[in-house]
C-alpha cells in the first residue's frame, strides 16, 4: 500500500465533502477531523518503507518523499488537535472547512512525490486553490474587508507565481527538452554553469516557491493574509504549506547544486533581503499575527543560506530547519488560539502577565519565541547552526555573518513577547483554563522544541538519508 | 595525543553534577505552587538541591590529580555524529576552582531568597536552578558547541529572574542584560563553525593544537573577545552590569556578580589565549590598557555612588579589571592570580550583594543615607559587612589581598608603568569601601553618630542569615590566610597555558614575528 497516505488523506477530504451537504455540529466535524488525522499520519507511518516509480516516471516513492508525508501528516495533526474548535470560522462553513483543509494537504502530500515539472505544479495548485477559497471563510463582524482583502491578495500573487513558475519551467523546457527530474538531473549539472537561460528559468520557478515560503521579493501577501484570516487559517497557512514548498525547493535545489555561480550570488542576495525586511518589519508590528508574518519571512531568508550553501550538509540542514520552523511555529499559534477564545487576533497587551495567567501557555509562547530567535538549547538553534555550518563550509563568509547580525537584531522582537509575557501586568488578570489536552499538547510542543534542541542526531540522521536517495540523485551533490 | 584523563570515581562526576540541579528543576516543577507553608517546602527543597550538588561536586576538588594540566574526570559521547559533534566534559585546574565557586555559591544564593522573594517562589527556585546547570556546563564543557549551547542557555533563566523579582526598572535592566550578551556573542557562532570547518573538530583541546595563521587567529581572538570583553565586563561594555545588578533582586545579583561575570575571564584562558596566541600578543597591550582604564574607571564611579548596590556593581567593574589585568600580562603568577581573583571576587561580591539584599529586606532602600548609623541596631550584621569590606579592597589576611597581589606583581614584572598605574585603583577601592562602612555604622543626620536606628527594632541577624554570611566568611579568611590548595590546584594547568602560548608564538613565521613586533612596539609607544 504505496499510497496509503494519499488515499486516506483523499477519503478524508471527501467524506468532509459528503459531510457538508448534511448538518453536524461544529463539535462532531472536529473529533471527526482529529480522527482524520491521526489516520493520516498512522497512514504515513505504515508506509515510510516503499519505494518507486509510477505514472510514467512522474510520481516517486522514495525516503524523501515518505519522510515529508510524515511530517505534513503531524503538521496537519498538530493544527487541528490544537484549536479547540474552528472558532473563528463561520459555524455553517466548518465542514467545507475541513474539506478544504484536507484537500490542501492531499496537494501537498502528492507534491512531496511529484518527480516532473507539471506534475509539481498541478499539486501545488491543488494546494494552492483549496487554500485561496478559506481564507475569506472568516466570522462576520472581525473586519470583513480585511478577509476579503487578504485572499485576493494571495489569490492575485499566487495566479502571478504560478505564471513566474511556468514560464521559467518553459526555459527549462526550451533548453532541456524534457520536464522530467530524474532526466534534469543528468543534463542540468554541466549545463547551468555555462548557460544563462538555464539560470533565468530556475530564478524564475524559484519565484513560485518564494511566493509560497513568503520570501522576498514575493513576501507582500504574508502580513495582511496572516492578519486578516481566521487564527486556524494562519496557523495552517504558516506551517503546513511553507513545508511543502520546502521539499519542492529541495527537489528543484538537488538540480543545480553548487553548479552556478550567479544562481546562487542571487539566492544569497534575496536570502539576506528576506532576513532584513522581514526582521527590520517585524521590529514595530503590534499585532501578533503580523509579527509571525514578518518573521516568516526573515526564516525563509535563514533557510535560503542552505539552499544557497548547495552541498549535501546545506539540504540536509534545510529540512532540519523547516521542521524546527514548523513546530515553533506551532508552538506560537497553540498560545494565539487560547488567547482568543473568540477567534479575534491578539495584540501585545493581550498576552501581558501571561505567566500570572497560565504559566502553561507562557513557558509554550517563551519555547516558541526563544526557538525562533535561535537561541540554545532550542531546535530553533540547531537550524541555524546546521544551515550556518553548511554556509561556512563554503566559504559564504558574509552571507552568514549578515544572517548571524539578522539573528542578534530579530531576538529584540522575539524578546518583546517573552517580556511581554513575563514582565507586563495587566490590571484583569483572568485567569485562563486549560483542558488537560491542551496542556499535554503544549507540553508536547514544549518537549519537541527542547528534545530536537538537545538531541538532533536522529533528525538529522533522517533527513540525511532521505536526502541521498531523492530522485534526481544529486550528481551535482558530489 | 590523548587530553583527557576519564573519570575513575564509581559514578560519572561531571554529569551528575550536571543534571542533579536540572532534575531538581524538573521536580520542582511538580511541588505544590502555593505560598506560606508550601513556599517554604520549595524553598528547603532547593536548598537540599544545592547542598546535595555540592556535595557530588566535592570529590572534583579532593580527587583532582594536581601533577597533571590534563582535563580529569572526563567524560565523552557521542552526541551528533554527523557532525563530528560530541558531548564531552571534564575539569582542569583553570575550571575546577570556577565549578567548586559556582557548586558552593549556589547554596547561599537560596538561602539569601527565604525572605527576599516574596512572591512566585516555584518559578525562582526553578530559574535558580536551571542557572546552575548552564553556569556549571560552561565550565566543564570541552566542546565548543556544547560550550556554546550553555553560554547561550543562560540568557533566558537570567534574564527572567531579573524581569520577573526585579526592582523598578527591572524591564528595561533585564532587556539590556539580555541584548548586551546576545549581540556581544553574536559572531561567537561563526567562528565556532569557522574553527570546525578549518580544524575538522569542535574539541577544545583539539583545537589548541592547530597552528591559525596569523590572519584567522585575529579573526578569532577579536570574535570570540567581544562575547568575553561583555561578560566580564570590561570599559566600555560595562554598562549593562550596574543596570542589570542593581533591578535584579540580590540572589540574582548574587548569581550575576559571583558566577557570571567569571564566564568571561574563563573564555579569555580557555579559548582566547590558547587557540590565538599570536593574536593575543599581537592585541594583549590593548587589552592591558582596557583593562586599566577599567580599574580606575570602575573605583572612580564607585566613589560617587550614593546606591549601595550600585557602589557594589562599579566596584565590581573595576575587580574584574584586575582579572583581565593579570589574564593579559601572559605570565604564569597573573593568570594564576587572575584565576584566585575571580574566586575571591565572586566570593566577596557575592558575600556584599547578600549583604545589600539583607539591608534592603528591613529598610527597603538601596540608599547609602537611608542605610546609615545602624551600628547599634545591627551588630552582628555590621561584624560580617565590615569583614567582607575588607576583603573587597583587599586587606592582607583576607582573600583578596592574595589574588590582587599576584596581578599587581605579575603586572610590575611586565612594566612597571602597569602596575604604578593599577595601584590607585587598589587605594580607590579603600576609599569607597571604607566610606561605606563607616556612614553604615556611624553616620546620623546630625552628626553626633547616636544613631537613629537602635536594637528594639529587632533588626539583627536571624540563625540563617548568620549561616549563610559565616559560610562566605570562612572562605574569605581561608583563602586569606592559606591560599596553597587554590594555587596548587592551578599550577600545572597554567604552566601548560603559558608554554601553549609561548609555543604558539614561536610556531609562527618570521615574518609574522616583525608585524607583531611593529604594532606591540606602537601600541607600547601609546602607553
Amino acid at each position: 500500500m504505496q499510497f496509503l497516505t494519499e488515499y486516506t488523506i483523499l477519503i478524508s477530504a471527501l467524506a468532509f465533502f459528503a459531510m457538508s451537504l448534511g448538518k453536524f455540529s461544529p463539535s462532531t466535524l472536529r473529533q471527526a477531523a482529529l480522527a482524520a488525522a491521526v489516520a493520516a499520519v498512522a497512514a504515513a507511518a505504515a508506509s515510510q518503507d516503499y519505494t518507486g516509480v509510477y505514472f510514467f516516471n512522474a510520481y516517486s516513492i522514495e525516503p524523501f518523499s515518505q519522510v515529508f508525508k510524515l511530517l505534513l501528516c503531524i503538521g496537519l495533526l498538530f493544527v487541528i488537535a490544537m484549536s479547540p474548535g474552528l472558532l473563528g470560522v463561520k459555524e455553517r462553513l466548518n465542514a467545507e472547512y475541513y474539506f478544504f483543509l484536507f484537500l490542501s494537504v492531499f496537494g501537498l502530500v502528492l507534491m512531496a512525490s511529484a518527480a516532473e515539472f507539471l506534475t509539481l505544479v498541478l499539486c501545488l495548485e491543488i494546494s494552492s486553490f483549496s487554500v485561496y477559497v478559506i481564507i475569506p471563510f472568516r466570522r462576520k463582524g472581525r473586519g470583513l474587508r480585511a478577509q476579503m482583502e487578504a485572499a485576493l491578495k494571495y489569490m492575485m500573487f499566487g495566479a502571478l507565481a504560478t505564471g513566474l513558475t511556468l514560464y521559467g519551467i518553459s526555459y527549462v523546457y526550451g533548453i532541456t527538452h524534457t520536464t522530467y527530474l530524474n532526466e534534469l538531473a543528468t543534463i542540468i549539472p554541466g549545463l547551468i554553469s555555462t548557460s544563462p537561460m538555464l539560470v533565468i528559468g530556475f530564478t524564475l520557478i524559484l519565484c513560485g516557491i518564494f511566493f509560497k515560503m513568503a520570501m522576498f521579493p514575493l513576501h507582500f501577501w504574508a502580513p495582511d493574509v496572516y492578519q486578516g484570516a481566521a487564527n486556524e487559517t494562519t496557523t495552517f497557512v504558516a506551517t503546513i504549506p511553507k513545508v511543502g514548498a520546502a521539499v519542492l525547493l529541495l527537489r528543484i535545489a538537488v538540480l543545480f547544486g553548487q553548479g552556478s555561480d550567479l544562481l546562487t550570488l542571487i539566492i544569497s542576495v534575496l536570502a539576506v533581503l528576506s532576513m532584513t525586511v522581514g526582521n527590520l518589519s517585524a521590529l514595530v508590528q503590534n499585532d501578533v499575527k503580523r509579527l509571525l508574518a514578518y518573521s516568516s519571512i526573515a526564516h525563509a531568508g535563514y533557510l535560503m543560506v542552505g539552499i544557497a550553501a548547495g552541498n549535501g550538509e546545506g539540504l540536509t540542514a534545510v529540512s532540519f530547519y523547516i521542521t524546527a520552523y514548523l513546530f515553533l511555529n506551532l508552538a506560537c499559534f497553540f498560545v494565539i488560539y487560547h488567547l482568543a477564545p473568540q477567534g479575534s487576533n491578539i495584540r501585545f497587551s493581550d498576552i501581558r502577565g501571561l505567566y500570572k495567567r497560565s504559566p502553561v501557555l507562557a513557558a509554550v509562547l517563551a519555547a516558541g519565541a526563544v526557538g525562533l530567535a535561535g537561541i540554545p538549547p532550542t531546535v530553533g538553534f540547531m537550524g541555524k547552526f546546521l544551515v550556518f555550518v553548511s554556509a561556512v563550509r563554503q566559504e559564504m563568509y558574509p552571507l552568514v555573518i549578515l544572517a548571524v547580525i539578522n539573528a542578534g537584531v530579530s531576538a529584540f522582537f522575539y524578546l518583546r513577547l517573552i517580556r511581554a509575557a513575563y514582565t507586563r501586568d495587566t490590571e484583569k488578570q483572568i485567569t485562563l483554563h486549560l483542558s488537560p489536552f491542551s496542556k499535554c499538547l503544549g507540553c508536547v510542543l514544549v518537549a519537541v522544541i527542547l528534545g530536537m534542541g538537545l538531541f538532533p542526531g536522529p533528525a538529522t540522521d533522517l533527513f540525511g538519508q532521505a536526502m541521498k536517495n531523492v530522485v534526481p540523485l544529486a550528481s551535482a551533490l558530489q | 595525543m590523548d587530553f583527557l584523563i576519564y573519570n575513575t570515581l564509581n559514578y560519572p562526576v561531571i554529569s551528575t553534577v550536571l543534571l542533579l540541579p536540572l532534575a531538581g528543576a524538573i521536580i520542582t516543577l511538580f511541588l505544590p505552587g502555593g505560598t506560606g507553608k508550601q513556599a517554604s517546602i520549595q524553598k528547603i527543597w532547593g536548598t537540599l538541591v544545592t547542598l546535595v550538588t555540592a556535595a557530588a561536586a566535592l570529590p572534583l576538588f579532593f580527587r583532582f590529580d594536581r601533577s597533571s594540566h590534563l582535563y580529569q574526570f572526563a567524560e565523552r559521547h557521542d552526541w551528533l555524529p554527523a557532525l563530528n559533534l560530541e558531548y564531552v566534559v571534564g575539569v582542569d585546574g583553570i575550571s575546577l576552582l570556577l565549578v567548586m565557586l559556582t557548586v558552593l555559591i549556589m547554596p547561599v544564593v537560596i538561602l539569601s531568597s527565604f525572605s527576599y522573594i516574596g512572591e512566585r517562589h516555584k518559578e525562582f527556585i526553578v530559574s535558580t536552578l536551571l542557572m546552575e546547570t548552564v553556569m556549571l556546563g560552561v565550565f566543564v564543557s570541552l566542546n565548543t558547541i556544547l560550550f556554546f549551547v550553555f553560554w547561550e542557555a543562560m540568557l533566558v533563566p537570567m534574564y527572567l529572574l531579573i524581569a520577573i523579582w526585579g526592582g523598578k526598572q527591572k524591564d528595561y535592566a533585564a532587556v539590556k542584560f539580555f541584548l548586551y550578551t546576545l549581540l556581544g556573542s553574536v559572531f561567537m557562532v561563526i567562528t565556532l563553525i569557522f574553527i570546525y570547518v578549518k580544524t575538522g573538530s569542535f574539541f577544545i583541546p583539539h583545537i589548541m593544537e592547530h597552528p591559525f595563521g596569523l590572519e584567522a587567529q585575529v579573526l578569532i581572538f577579536l570574535a570570540l573577545a567581544l562575547a568575553f570583553a561583555v561578560k566580564v565586563p570590561m570599559f566600555p561594555l560595562h554598562t549593562w552590569l550596574p543596570a542589570a545588578h542593581v533591578e535584579a533582586p540580590a540572589p540574582g545579583s548574587v548569581v550575576l556578580a559571583a558566577v557570571l561575570l567569571k564566564m568571561g575571564g574563563y573564555g579569555f584562558l580557555r579559548f582566547c589565549i590558547p587557540m590565538a596566541p599570536a593574536a593575543t600578543q599581537l592585541f594583549a597591550p590593548a587589552f592591558i590598557i582596557i583593562s586599566l582604564i577599567s580599574i580606575l574607571a570602575g573605583g572612580y564611579l564607585a566613589l560617587g555612588q550614593t546606591d549601595l548596590k550600585k557602589l557594589i556593581a562599579y566596584s565590581s567593574v573595576g575587580h574584574m579589571g584586575f582579572v583581565t589585568l593579570g589574564v593579559f600580562v601572559l605570565s604564569a603568577t597573573g593568570i594564576q592570580g587572575a584565576i584566585i581573583q575571580m574566586v575571591n571576587h565572586g566570593i566577596t561580591s557575592g558575600a556584599l550583594f547578600v549583604c545589600a539584599g539583607l539591608l534592603y529586606e528591613r529598610t527597603h532602600s538601596r540608599e547609602i543615607a537611608d542605610n546609615s548609623a545602624l551600628g547599634k541596631a545591627m551588630p552582628v550584621f555590621l561584624s560580617f559587612f565590615v569583614l567582607f569590606s575588607l576583603s573587597a579592597f583587599g586587606f592582607p589576611g583576607t582573600n583578596s589581598f592574595v589574588g590582587e597581589m599576584m596581578i599587581l606583581v605579575a603586572a610590575f614584572k611586565a612594566h612597571p608603568l602597569i602596575g604604578a598605574t593599577a595601584i590607585p585603583g587598589a587605594v580607590l577601592a579603600a576609599a569607597y569601601m571604607l566610606r561605606l562602612t563607616q556612614k553604615m555604622i556611624w553616620d546620623d543626620d546630625d552628626g553626633h553618630g547616636h544613631g537613629k536606628h537602635d536594637k528594639t527594632k529587632g533588626w539583627d541577624l536571624n540563625p540563617r542569615e548568620i549561616v549563610t554570611l559565616a559560610f562566605l566568611g570562612l572562605f574569605v579568611l581561608w583563602i586569606g590566610l592559606a591560599p596553597a590548595p587554590l594555587l596548587e590546584v592551578t599550577q600545572e594547568s597554567v604552566a601548560h597555558l603559558v608554554n601553549q602560548y609561548q609555543a604558539g608564538i614561536d610556531a609562527l613565521p618570521q615574518a609574522h614575528h616583525a608585524l607583531i613586533w611593529s604594532m606591540a612596539e606602537f601600541l607600547k609607544g601609546l602607553i
